[in-house]
């Protein structure tokens, strides 16, 4: 398989604050990576720094064969790639279905969008039901799906998700990584899954990368790594 | 009453003209939380334009376009030129960039076109079937010529991916950018809207009031002060807003204060508000679930 994804000696840090050093990470086409790690270890950065946004970074970052470290967000994007970010990044003013137009706001392919639009509320009936109401007024659990649905409206090669299970019901949670799974599954769509909820990130990602302190300590393939009880034990707290 | 009747309506007139101004400075509130100052004087900078278009004998409706075009133009220009160097820096800096832009349009008009009264005229002809006893044709062709200019700006942000992109940035920067939007070039189509929506103001007032380096200064203060009763974050309050303050600069100018002292209305509502409803009549409080 070939890395979709892949950064290489990807130093990150916001203003004076280095935060990611020397970060070698990669997302095979079609897989699924986590990104682990405790609060403040580089987690959130490192997909900032993918998408160029919010950090200064140097490194190299390769995005399906092609150099995407100096590009703008906005051109990233239009490469097929789309963030989930942390807080999930909802316009709150705006209703559940512009939430979605606006996903799908650089594609010009109607007839596509307007699949999208069926695809999507297939997948998630209950931003159907609300698509005329102001995402603001959304549970947390909605938010959570209206920012994956909008991130899929782009029909994106990578999606990048920040802590999709971050404030949720357990329930909740699964149902979401249940979604994610199909998604994966179905479209092809690459993942990179930035979660502290070790256990669900693990069970549903191929490869997984632990960060501390903004350094790789540990990576290989999911099942390995959570089986391996010293790892467990001392990085991933259960 | 009849007279009271004509003092009401011919005040929706000059409120529509004060909307479009309110609207002009909402829109730029929204996206930047600034207020520019300057939008007055590049209104009334517009109307020079359209004037010189009209003495050239550019066909009325033609010069009225063209004006449109080239403050749109200036609009987005003085954004891109002189409002992003301080977009960033401390709000001070970016009230002295309109301080200093309402300056420079003043004296730039002043250099350009000397700074005696011009007479602009009205496409609206004296004797036209819509004029009557309450309401001139002119006043009657200001309304509705505002009218056009709101709908079509509320059609484009409503209905167009554009306008919802223009929203979104204004909302909500961040994730904009993350859905491929690019913010910076939303702002300054922004500010080449509020320029034109401007320069519709000032060549509509400009038969009334005269055209000269200062016409707008007034209409500037009952706008802000619209927007304000409406509510500065609320384009639809801040519409109706402008209409309100048009009707009651009429109505108190004509029977409490008197026609000298009616600027001093405008004022008085702006603080009011700013005391008693500080989002004022129509700002808007969103409540959010987590």
């Amino acid at each position: 398989m070939t890395a979709l994804l892949q950064t290489l000696a990807l130093d990150a840090a916001y203003g004076p604050t280095h935060v990611l050093h020397g970060v070698d990470l990669e997302v095979e086409e079609g897989g699924i990576t986590t990104l682990l790690g405790a609060n403040g270890a580089g987690k959130t950065t490192a997909l900032r720094a993918i998408c160029n946004m919010m950090v200064k970074m140097r490194g190299e970052i390769r995005f399906a064969g092609t150099r995407i470290d100096s590009l703008a967000t906005e051109d990233i994007v239009r490469l097929g790639v789309a963030h989930v970010p942390d807080g999930r990044g909802t316009f709150v003013n705006l209703t559940v279905e512009e939430n979605l137009r606006l996903g799908a706001y650089t594609r010009r392919d109607r007839a596509g969008v307007a699949q999208d639009f069926e695809r999507i509320y297939g997948y998630f009936p209950r931003l159907k039901e609300r698509r005329r109401q102001q995402a603001g007024t959304l549970s947390g659990g909605e938010q959570q799906m209206l920012a994956i649905s909008r991130a899929l409206m782009l029909r994106p090669k990578l999606l990048l998700l920040d802590e999709p299970s971050f404030g949720l019901a357990p329930l909740i949670v699964q149902e979401i990584f249940r979604i994610l799974r199909a998604i994966n599954q179905r479209e092809r769509v690459s993942m990179l899954l930035v979660e502290q909820n070790a256990n669900i990130a693990l069970e549903l990602a191929d490869h997984a990368y632990l960060l501390e302190t903004g350094t790789v300590v540990i990576k290989g393939p999911a099942a390995t790594i959570s089986a391996d009880e010293s790892v467990r034990r001392a990085y991933l707290g259960y | 009453m009849s007279g009271f009747l004509h003092q009401l309506l011919s005040g929706l007139a000059t409120g529509g003209i004060y909307a479009s101004i309110a609207l002009a400075l909402v829109m730029i509130y929204q996206a930047t939380h600034h207020i520019n100052f300057a939008q007055g004087n590049m209104a009334m900078f517009s109307t020079y334009i359209a004037w010189q278009l009209f003495t050239w004998g550019v066909p009325y409706w033609a010069a009225f376009v063209i004006t449109l075009a080239i403050s749109f133009l200036a609009g987005a220009i003085i954004e891109r030129v002189l409002v992003r160097p301080v977009e960033k820096s401390s709000i001070l800096a970016a009230v002295m960039v309109f301080i200093g832009l309402l300056l420079v349009f003043n004296s730039l008009a002043g250099a350009f076109f000397d700074y005696q009264l011009k007479q602009v005229a009205s496409p609206f002809p004296d004797n036209a079937w819509y004029g009557g006893t309450y309401m001139s044709a002119h006043e009657v062709g200001t309304i509705f010529i505002t009218f056009i200019v709101l709908i079509l700006v509320f059609a484009f942000f409503r209905f167009t991916p554009m306008g919802l992109a223009m929203r979104a940035a204004a909302q909500n920067p961040v994730s904009s950018r993350l859905v491929g939007v690019r913010v910076s070039s939303m702002l300054a189509i922004g500010w080449g809207l509020a320029g034109a929506i401007g320069a519709v103001a000032g060549i509509m007032a400009a038969p009334t009031v005269g055209l000269e380096p200062n016409m707008m200064n007034g209409v500037l203060l009952y706008g802000f002060a619209g927007a304000l009763l409406g509510g500065i974050d609320n384009a639809w309050g801040a519409v109706i807003g402008g209409f309100l303050i048009g009707v009651m600069e009429n109505l108190a100018g004509a029977y409490v204060v008197g026609s000298s002292l009616k600027l001093s209305v405008a004022l008085v509502v702006v603080v009011l508000v700013l005391i008693l409803r500080p989002s004022g009549l129509f700002g808007r409080v969103l409540t959010t679930r987590v």
